[in-house]
């Protein structure tokens, strides 16, 4: 099967952002989209450790160490920004001001649930971070993620078996695979990756992919 | 009034062992090092540390843990590249951890300091970290009842303080430090720049009422 680099799947995301929207992108492959909204269009990034606005990378050797991203990136400001503490940012965040946040999982369920700030394995310590916060008060979470796990297991799931950040919070999901809507119905394709059929992703999906 | 200490270490003498911590900061940003190193010099054990992250690399709360100085933590996101020391010392049993979501965990240090009992929260319903709390649904939507979280101490890292304790920050240095510095008791800040003359009234986001000791260490690493 064909498979989106993780460059290209940013890319993908990014077409679905529209103008104006106040986004929150998590910790990993979603910090990759920004790089690829569209031209013509502005997006204001949101990270929760106090900043509207965030800007591209600095060039090296003008990194300020106290302007980082919640992925703990040097960044600048865009035209527009502002500073907040943390109660104010979460207040941002919970009180649904932010549009749109696109997160990464470690699984997704047909009905929406989220699983992804904790395994089953005990040694190793989870870490919440602003994730169930983001869930619960940002209207439309957007989750980016590999179709599949390291051994091939499934990640899109009947229900999940990790710990829930969130309960019937996902609105899509960007794999490398495919892009899927979560609805009342469950899982319904919106595209595929090119290349892929159908039943070639579906072999790889725990929970039906309706069309 | 006057609340400049002398220096770090007379910042932090009042710290008794079993005390417990509020540290300000958020990944590598907004971190008392100073008062964190001089806390360690200092010798306090058996702390609780309040703080978003447990530490990366050798630096910061990683020293504490490292040197065997934390009984508890209690933060968001221990698990962060380089939090070898957090790990070692989870793996080995050798620390107590309460993982709290983070804009709870700021809304609880919040409300210690705003003098509330608690609030209702929709971050966590359903989940294991809201297992065993009370709950309560409004108009069909599920919240979490989460109480203040109040410390004896906090370290904080500002940008720039004046004697009457007020504060001001730069950048995403800010974090959880305006709000530890009402959630503790006894709250302590390192400035990278400490001036005789006040602030600005309208420059001030910490103001001093919060604040008992301000030091100036302008090192910032």
């Amino acid at each position: 099967m064909n498979r989106l680099s993780d460059s290209d799947l940013a890319a993908r995301v990014a077409r679905d952002i529209p103008d104006g929207s106040y986004v929150n992108l998590g910790i990993g492959k979603p910090t990759h989209v920004s790089a690829h909204v569209p031209d013509g269009r502005e997006v204001v990034y949101h990270s929760e450790n106090g900043i509207l606005g965030v800007g591209p990378t600095p060039p090296a050797g003008q990194e300020d160490v106290e302007m980082i991203d919640a992925s703990k990136r040097y960044i600048t400001t865009a035209p527009g920004a502002s500073f907040f503490e943390h109660a104010d940012s979460f207040a941002m965040m919970r009180g649904g001001h932010i549009d749109i946040a696109v997160l990464g999982a470690y699984q997704v369920a047909e009905n929406g649930d989220l699983a992804n700030w904790a395994t089953l394995d005990e040694t190793f310590p989870p870490a919440v971070g602003g994730a169930m916060d983001l869930v619960v008060g940002v209207p439309r979470i957007l989750v980016m993620m590999r179709h599949t796990g390291r051994d091939g297991e499934a990640k899109l799931l009947r229900r999940c078996t990790f710990p829930l950040t969130g309960l019937g919070v996902v609105s899509r999901v960007y794999t490398d695979l495919a892009v899927l809507d979560v609805t009342d119905a469950g899982f319904v394709l919106v595209d595929l990756t090119p290349g892929n059929s159908l039943a070639e992703v579906q072999a790889v999906t725990e929970a039906t992919i309706h069309t | 009034m006057d609340k400049r200490a002398k220096d770090l270490a007379e910042a932090v003498a009042p710290i008794p062992d079993g005390a417990s911590v509020m540290i300000g900061g958020f990944g590598s940003s907004g971190i008392p090092f100073g008062l964190i190193d001089a806390l360690l010099e200092q010798g306090a054990r058996e702390l609780t540390i309040i703080a978003n992250n447990a530490g990366a690399g050798e630096t910061g709360v990683a020293k504490l843990l490292r040197d065997g100085r934390v009984a508890k933590v209690v933060c968001s996101y221990p698990r962060s590249p380089g939090s070898i020391w957090f790990e070692r010392r989870f793996e080995a049993r050798e620390i107590e951890l309460e993982v709290i979501p983070q804009g709870t965990l700021a809304e609880r240090i919040r409300a210690a300091g705003a003098g509330l009992g608690g609030f209702l929260t929709p971050t966590g319903y359903g989940t294991l970290l809201a297992e065993g709390k009370e709950t309560r649904v409004i108009d069909g939507r599920g919240y979490v009842m989460e109480g203040p979280l109040h410390a004896d101490f906090a370290l904080l890292r500002a940008e720039a303080g004046d004697p009457w304790g007020n504060l001001s920050y730069h950048g995403t240095a800010r974090n959880f430090n305006p709000v530890m510095a009402m959630g503790a008791r006894h709250s302590i800040a390192e400035v990278r720049h400490l001036s005789e003359a006040p602030l600005e009234p309208e420059r001030v986001v910490t103001p001093g009422i919060f604040v008992q000791s301000v030091v100036e260490y302008g090192v910032r690493p």
